[in-house]
């Protein structure tokens, strides 16, 4: 091979490279403007200006057009180049003065400004005729639709003739390559330019035809969009294969059908939103500034369209009266949506809280039919948005936005509480657009011979969540009915459960055991450390100057570094084959990586080693991309600083790192259910199905729990029916053992390995071991002794009661009324929203006015709350008379009993009229309450409660049914107040959570356990109250620190908090980050 | 002071801020190269030894970055952290430390801007404040 002198080393190169590609491929940067790697050199910028010496004489040429040649001696940085190099830019700054990019580029050369007098041009014109424009419509695109006309200081960009051009394609390619912004499509062309709408932004912003579709997607890698990539259009373009390194473009690809055998399927495509086109009064599509709240969503996300900006589409000011408007697309009738789309009121709320966090001072309205904030801490979450965001509620339906055609602002009218009319000016009208499946899915489930309901949900029978009319295809999350995070993935679990349940026999028999051969023992050697540094194509290597970083830190052997090298992608196979050749050929014993986040390629890289045989926790990587190339960007020479201490402290690190060997703990294959109601029974059930036996504790002599008093259902069903053919299935399976009367007096242990005694009334205790626990100890509905005399008048009942009196026949009644929020929704002390009374009601009124057709059933609400399908229910009580009157919280409904009637005052806010009502039976819809004896077990398992004594789940939204504590479990109404049909989704999940745990032989634990070095422990304990996990005791014997290892999460508290430094959180020891300050702090 | 660039050391929760500051790359938001993070498993896990030997060897300023309250992964590191964090500056206050150069900050994993814009502020603070003598009063 040829070679040439590139600042004074010796580099080869392939006959026919120019002096730039040889720089490039050398690892040399050179300035570049008009040349582009996907089009042929131009050389007219004269930027990429090199000095060559050759046969005894030098000159400066432009390194694009000048082929390399043997002998060539080139400089690249000299000053005579660098001169020459500001003098050009001098120049072309005279084309373009005050261009950003342009003075970007011009800092970077060491050019403030130019010497030379601008050029006369047109405003916006900062073409500097670098070609590239109408290079690439030439050379890339086969079209030629602009060229260059005229000469001198007149000459210009223009299509043909000057006029637009018609074979223009409007591809964008030259207003995408124009370094100078300059190049407006508009102006060349015939048709009209299209920007492709980001399907993920919502169409608030326009995407490449080659793009990642979402930040979150995986793999997280570019697809080519064929509808409009030029290349799979008309065969022209191939850009992005020409400047893809990894060369991993490829054209031919095709969509590929693939046949899976399987036993089960679960439907969960999820919805798509309700089309706000359809109602034309509310102006979406024609005023900018309406948009959904699933684009408002998007606006708020810093990966979004305005990276987190609440924007004005139509001038891009920020706005500060932002108008929510809800039920658009639910709950109405004329667009065919008769349903409640369940998440609208809560999102609502939380974005207008948003808007505020982001802009403190934005003016923040939400118009609304019924707030239906019926979730898990969100009537709170509501409330706090009004009194401490003040976000303001309006209690109305919006008829019809107007747009100011001058500002473009929108005007909303709409009646008050008081009645009276009112216009209002807003900058952002966001309409809280309704879930609605989509008609391609429709088409999927008609495929599938799934059935579908009037509103286009899959149907389900009654009591059975998860179920579709087809065996074995189950169904869970929007699909089903609108529902929101926590109740999808709760049925999504649910519908896990059902699915495995029919596959419990082939379990594990399509699974493959990975192997690693033996590994080396290498405790004892001295560290042999070998670094890997990544360019990542040019995500690193753009910045950091790699071959520097490598260098540096081949120089430390003191540190007993023995290999360093750079590679273009160290995560490709190839790279990863080259890495293990080196740990065998260089006798590596320990291995730093210097590329991405340890958060997504470290697994990949301790294989790599487990491969090689080296201990997986002899490795350390050093993140210069996420957090040095990738954030430091405009200064290469600090990022290429900061680069090396990092990979000096990984060395640092990765020296006194030492093998750790998690030894797997063995699993117990049996569960412990707390509670035999539905849950507590579904669960068992579910698990006995699966193949696992449970021991279910029922505090009672009847298990049943509150099922028991319920006896019709809104969707039809028989309660009673499903709850005995469910305990009948309990008591006959044998894997079942179930323990009545009976309490769990205290439990030990940890995942997989629990040892729970279980306390009989009669006094015995008996110890049973299980590796799984389901807390499902349920609610009760309130006794309301005090609220509306209850407890004192006969007539005044509950709706439980109410339920068996008309399951009994017995309704005797001319007047019924009902109230609503006895009980929840307070100001103080129970201020949750019970969930299911409002339903309740709805069903107790309906069966009345049934079963008699005289009665008067007045309902006394706040929110009317029959949320997702259960509207329907709300709509036909009202079509069969019964009588709805809202009353505010702060003028509840008044009861006196003067002689033997009850009288009800009541004002209705929203007729603004006062009722007098005289019932025969005042029913009380009282809250659900958690039993008293909850805080007892949250003290044995150790798991959380929330302040109104239900218990607290890991996670709100992606974690619902678990604890933080590992393998213990909830469900039913023990989480909150909910349906059947939703505790039973709830138990099945948290059986398939169960099921998760008890599948396996053994488990590996989260984190790597802490080591206490005993010798020198004196057992003062302050790294017990430290220990979160309860991992840490001290012995009582010999006064010293001990770890169970399983429950060890290796958070490394008790490092923190140990006066003499005893326990060590491997991988995070403290001799291993003290010389990691150091060497973050060494000058390099 | 012209041409001063503190350096600045930073302890970063693994399942919170270091993710930010994941997400403040992947999201380029930019940041002065002044600040070099430490991944911990827990805020939890800082020993004070660790701030004070940062400010000893030369470091201008210390980060220990959390969970929000009521967000740590093992319950209550973050808590134990703050608690920590009140005691320390009050020491390091009386060793003659500015106690503007330790910032306790709680930034999630999704707050992948808040996380460059602390960065961005410590630095400009620091910037302010000027070279620490704390290493030469205090180096050994």
């Amino acid at each position: 091979m040829p070679k040439l002198k590139l600042n004074g080393n010796e580099v080869p190169f392939e006959r026919g490279q120019t002096i730039l590609e040889v720089a490039q491929n050398g690892g040399v940067e050179i300035p570049t403007l008009c040349w582009h790697k996907a089009l042929l050199p131009y050389g007219v910028c004269r930027l990429c200006i090199v000095d060559v010496a050759q046969g005894g004489r030098s000159r400066m040429v432009a390194s694009c057009t000048t082929p390399a040649e043997p002998g060539m001696e080139v400089a690249t940085g000299s000053d005579k180049v660098r001169r020459a190099r500001r003098l050009v830019m001098e120049l072309i700054l005279t084309q373009c003065p005050g261009q950003p990019d342009m003075l970007e580029m011009a800092k970077k050369l060491g050019v403030e400004g130019s010497r030379f007098r601008p050029l006369e041009k047109e405003p916006g014109d900062n073409c500097i005729l670098c070609g590239l424009c109408v290079r690439v419509c030439a050379e890339r695109m086969g079209q030629s639709a602009i060229g260059f006309a005229e000469r001198g200081y007149k000459r210009k960009v223009k299509p043909p003739f000057d006029t637009e051009s018609g074979v223009c394609q409007t591809c964008g390619a030259c207003a995408t390559i124009c370094p100078t912004k300059t190049i407006k499509l508009e102006r060349f062309t015939k048709n009209r330019p299209i920007p492709i709408p980001s399907e993920f932004d919502m169409g608030l912003r326009a995407r490449p035809a080659v793009y990642i579709p979402y930040p979150q997607a995986v793999p997280n890698k570019p697809v080519i969009d064929p509808r409009n990539c030029v290349k799979k259009l008309k065969g022209e373009c191939g850009i992005c294969k020409e400047v893809c390194k990894a060369g991993a473009i490829d054209y031919d690809q095709k969509e590929v059908v693939e046949e899976l055998d399987v036993g089960s399927i679960i439907l969960s495509p999820g919805f798509e939103t309700f089309a706000p086109q359809l109602r034309e009064e509310y102006g979406f599509g024609v005023f900018q500034n309406v948009v959904t709240s699933l684009q408002f969503e998007r606006m708020l996300s810093s990966s979004g369209p305005f990276k987190g900006e609440v924007k004005r589409p139509s001038d891009g000011k920020h706005p500060r009266r932002i108008a929510w408007l809800q039920c658009v697309g639910s709950r109405d009738e004329p667009s065919g949506r008769s349903y409640c789309s369940a998440v609208c009121c809560t999102y609502a709320t939380k974005e207008a809280i948003i808007a505020k966090e982001h802009a403190p001072g934005t003016d923040t309205h939400i118009f609304f039919i019924d707030m239906r904030t019926y979730g898990k801490g969100f009537e709170e979450y509501r409330n706090r948005a009004e009194r401490e965001y003040g976000v303001v509620y309006h209690r109305c339906r919006v008829p019809n936005i107007e747009e100011d055609p001058r500002t473009q602002d929108l005007v909303i009218s709409y009646r008050d509480e008081t009645g009276s009319t009112r216009r209002e000016r807003f900058d952002l009208v966001v309409l809280s657009v309704g879930m609605q499946t989509p008609e391609q899915l429709r088409e999927l489930t008609r495929k599938l011979g799934v059935d579908l309901n009037e509103f286009g949900f899959a149907s389900t029978p009654a009591l059975e969540p998860v179920s579709t009319s087809r065996p074995g295809v189950f169904v869970a999350g929007a699909l089903q009915a609108p529902k929101d995070i926590p109740d999808a993935v709760a049925q999504g679990l649910g519908a896990a459960a059902k699915a495995t349940e029919r596959l419990s026999s082939e379990r594990g028999t399509l699974t493959a055991v990975e192997s690693f051969p033996p590994e080396k023992e290498v405790g004892a050697e001295e560290p042999r450390i070998g670094v890997f540094i990544c360019h990542c194509g040019t995500n690193i290597a753009g910045v950091v100057d790699v071959r520097e970083v490598a260098d540096y830190i081949r120089g430390r052997k003191d540190l007993g570094v023995v290999f360093a090298d750079t590679g273009l992608y160290t995560c490709s196979a190839d790279h990863l084959k080259h890495m293990r050749e080196i740990i065998d050929g260089h006798g590596l014993n320990r291995v730093v990586v210097a590329s991405c986040t340890p958060r997504t390629h470290e697994p990949l890289f301790q294989n790599t080693l487990k491969e090689a045989g080296i201990n997986q926790h002899l490795f350390e990587l050093a993140s210069v991309r996420e957090h040095v190339s990738w954030v430091h960007r405009d200064d290469p020479r600090r990022a290429t600083r900061k680069a090396k201490n990092m990979v000096l402290m990984a060395v640092e690190k990765v020296r006194l790192a030492e093998a750790v060997h998690k030894e797997p703990a063995k699993v117990t294959h049996a569960a412990l259910v707390i509670g035999g109601g539905l849950a507590g029974l579904t669960a068992a059930a579910e698990l006995a199905a699966q193949g696992f036996e449970s021991h279910l504790v029922e505090k009672d002599a009847e298990p049943g729990g509150n099922v028991r008093n319920i006896f019709t259902l809104l969707s039809g069903g028989d309660p009673q029916r499903h709850l005995n053919d469910l305990i009948a299935k309990v008591r006959a399976d044998p894997r079942i053992r179930l323990h009545l009367e009976s309490r769990v007096r205290d439990i030990e242990g940890f995942i997989g390995n629990f040892r729970a005694r279980i306390e009989a009334k009669c006094g015995t205790l008996e110890e049973v071991s299980v590796g799984a626990i389901v807390v499902a100890t349920g609610a009760a509905e309130l006794v309301p002794t005090g609220y509306f005399g209850f407890g004192t008048d006969p007539r005044v009942i509950t709706q439980l009661q109410l339920d068996r009196v008309l399951h009994e026949g017995k309704l005797d009644a001319r007047t019924v009324v009902m109230i609503q929020c006895v009980g929840s929704r307070e100001d103080t002390g129970r201020t949750y929203c019970s969930r299911v009374c409002c339903s309740e009601a709805v069903k107790n009124a309906l069966e009345i006015r049934k079963k008699s057709p005289r009665t008067s059933v007045f309902v006394l609400y706040r929110d009317l709350r029959t949320y997702g399908l259960n509207e329907q229910h709300y709509k036909a009580a009202r079509e069969l008379g019964v009588q709805f009157i809202r009353y505010e919280n702060t003028d509840k409904p008044v009861l006196t009993i003067s002689g033997d009637r009850l009288r009800v005052d009541v004002n209705d806010h929203d007729l603004a009229t006062r009722f007098i009502l005289r019932p025969d039976l005042l029913v009380l819809s009282a809250a659900t309450v958690p039993p008293g004896t909850n805080q007892e077990l949250a003290q044995i398992l150790k798991i959380p409660q929330t302040e109104h004594g239900f218990f607290m789940e890991a996670h709100a939204k992606i974690a619902p049914l678990s604890f933080t504590a590992e393998g213990i479990y909830m469900a039913g109404t023990a989480h909150s107040p909910r349906f059947m049909d939703e505790t039973i989704s709830q138990a099945l999940g948290a059986a398939q959570k169960a099921v998760e745990v008890l599948s396996k032989e053994t488990v590996s634990l989260e984190g790597i356990p802490v080591f206490i070095d005993a010798d020198r422990c004196t057992g003062c304990g302050y790294c017990e109250a430290a220990c979160p996990t309860k991992a840490i005791k001290t012995n009582a014997r010999t006064g010293k620190a001990e770890v169970t290892e399983v429950l060890c999460k290796g958070c490394g508290a008790c490092a923190a908090a140990c006066p003499s430094g005893v326990p060590s959180a491997r991988g995070f020891a403290k001799h291993q980050i003290i010389p990691m300050i150091d060497a973050a702090l060494e000058e390099l | 002071m012209t041409g001063f660039e503190p350096k600045i050391v930073g302890f970063l929760c693994n399942w919170c801020t270091y993710t930010g500051a994941d997400l403040a790359g992947v999201s380029r938001f930019q940041y002065p190269p002044n600040f070099i993070p430490i991944r911990v498993m827990c805020s939890g896990a800082v020993d004070p030894m660790y701030v004070v030997k940062a400010l000893v060897e030369g470091a201008d300023g210390v980060l220990i970055g959390g969970c929000n309250p009521g967000d740590c992964h093992y319950q209550s590191g973050n808590y134990k952290a703050r608690r920590r964090a009140t005691i320390l500056k009050q020491l390091l206050k009386d060793l003659g430390l500015d106690e503007r150069r330790l910032w306790v900050r709680w930034i999630s994993a999704s707050e992948g801007k808040k996380f460059a814009e602390t960065v961005t502020e410590f630095t400009e603070e620091l910037r302010r404040l000027g070279p620490s003598r704390f290493r030469e009063e205090w180096a050994l």
